[in-house]
């Protein structure tokens, strides 16, 4: 009796090169995102708030690298990432207690979530400039 | 673990184009994961021009035309050709679906047909279930009793208590949700998945079943029920129009209730 051959190792499928994600995965990802960007963004806030304490050159510093184009951006991400944690934190509270959970109801839910990022960072910005 | 690209051997290369025959006018191209476990070379996509006016409106039916009339080696599992099997689940056009179930009309451009994502493939369109079965063996799906069943000799249950199996009871175990499932695909390893979950909530609300703390201490633990983080992949993509996420959320809540 001749020996089998042994099979080559199977190969795995592809998944994320095909699958074409629903915009429900992508907000997912997105809140996993903005979560590592708070907490860098934190760190951003505290050198800022030390800062203050620590007298009045150090002040200057944050402050001025605050204004500059560069801070602008980075306060800019900051709270978007905030605001969009917010606004799906509290989607997921929703769905920790079971609710929300039919295919409309995420679509709709999607929708709410980026119309009201949209909307807080615009007011927090439009309050913080004007 | 989370690897987002796929190993050396399972790179997928360019592969055959098989035409359709001479004087075809509504021809549909299908891109076709093929893998042949006899050579062992790398997979690769083969295309193959199908003459509609010929054929039946599903997927199903183009991949068996394909493999009546065009190409023979392909090997892919189907058995009812009505949605109640589970046996024909692939990645169809992007999502995971029943290729019985699925009209080709509803796909744009190139119909594209994967194996269900991320597992181990035998065969072309054919993927090792090994792993999930013996998940599902894990949960013990079946009726657990303490008590002796009554001397009519049947458990009865109220419509109230029947209907909280309503949902749970038509899973046909396809698998399309657990391997649309991007936690399943990183931790499919310890992770129980979309579909067990499903099964597991199926006995955890019977009202005849009296292992349900036993049933819950056995998912107690943060992978084979916490690591799902409600993608919804699972819910979107059922094609028997299943909630997953909603099941494995009430499993969770259960978990909270009896901890008081």
């Amino acid at each position: 009796m001749t020996q089998a051959a042994k099979p080559p190792v199977r190969p795995l499928s592809p998944h994320l090169q095909v699958y074409r994600l629903p915009l429900a995965a992508w907000l997912s990802i997105t809140h996993r995102m903005t979560g590592v960007g708070l907490t860098i963004g934190t760190l951003l806030l505290t050198w800022w708030l030390a800062s203050a304490a620590y007298g009045p050159d150090a002040y200057e510093t944050a402050t001025d690298f605050m204004g500059s184009p560069l801070g602008y951006l980075m306060l800019f991400g900051f709270s978007v990432a905030l605001f969009y944690h917010l606004c799906n934190g509290i989607r997921h509270l929703l769905w920790d207690m079971g609710k929300n959970f039919t295919i409309a109801q995420t679509n709709a839910g999607n929708a709410i979530v980026l119309i009201g990022t949209a909307v807080l960072t615009a007011v927090a910005w439009f309050l913080a400039l004007v | 673990m989370v690897e987002f690209t796929l190993p050396k051997n399972s790179k997928v290369t360019s592969g055959k184009t098989h035409k359709a025959p001479a004087g075809a006018k509504n021809v549909r191209n299908f891109k076709v994961y093929r893998y042949d476990p006899d050579t062992g070379a790398n997979p690769r996509l083969d295309t193959y021009e199908v003459d509609m006016s010929t054929c039946g409106p599903m997927v199903l039916d183009a991949l068996l035309k394909i493999k009546d009339e065009m190409d023979p080696t392909l090997a892919l599992r189907r058995s009812c050709r009505e949605g109640i099997c589970g046996s024909c689940s692939m990645n169809i056009d992007g999502g995971n679906t029943l290729a019985c179930l699925k009209p080709v009309d509803e796909c744009k451009g190139d119909v594209k047909v994967y194996p269900l994502p991320h597992m181990p493939v035998v065969k072309d369109l054919v993927p090792d279930l090994t792993h999930v079965y013996a998940q599902y063996a894990s949960i013990e799906p079946w009726m657990k009793t303490e008590t002796l069943p009554p001397s009519s000799g049947e458990r009865l249950q109220s419509p109230e208590e029947r209907e909280k199996l309503d949902g749970l009871w038509e899973c046909i175990l396809c698998f399309c949700c657990t391997t649309s499932c991007p936690s399943y695909w990183w931790n499919g390893d310890r992770y129980l998945g979309p579909a067990i979950l499903l099964q597991a909530a199926r006995w955890i609300n019977d009202s005849r079943d009296e292992a349900t703390g036993e049933r819950l201490d056995n998912l107690e633990d943060p992978f084979r029920l916490y690591r799902c983080h409600t993608i919804m992949n699972c819910t979107n993509t059922c094609p028997k129009g299943l909630n997953p996420a909603k099941a494995i959320a009430d499993i969770k809540m259960k978990m909270v209730e009896r901890a008081g």
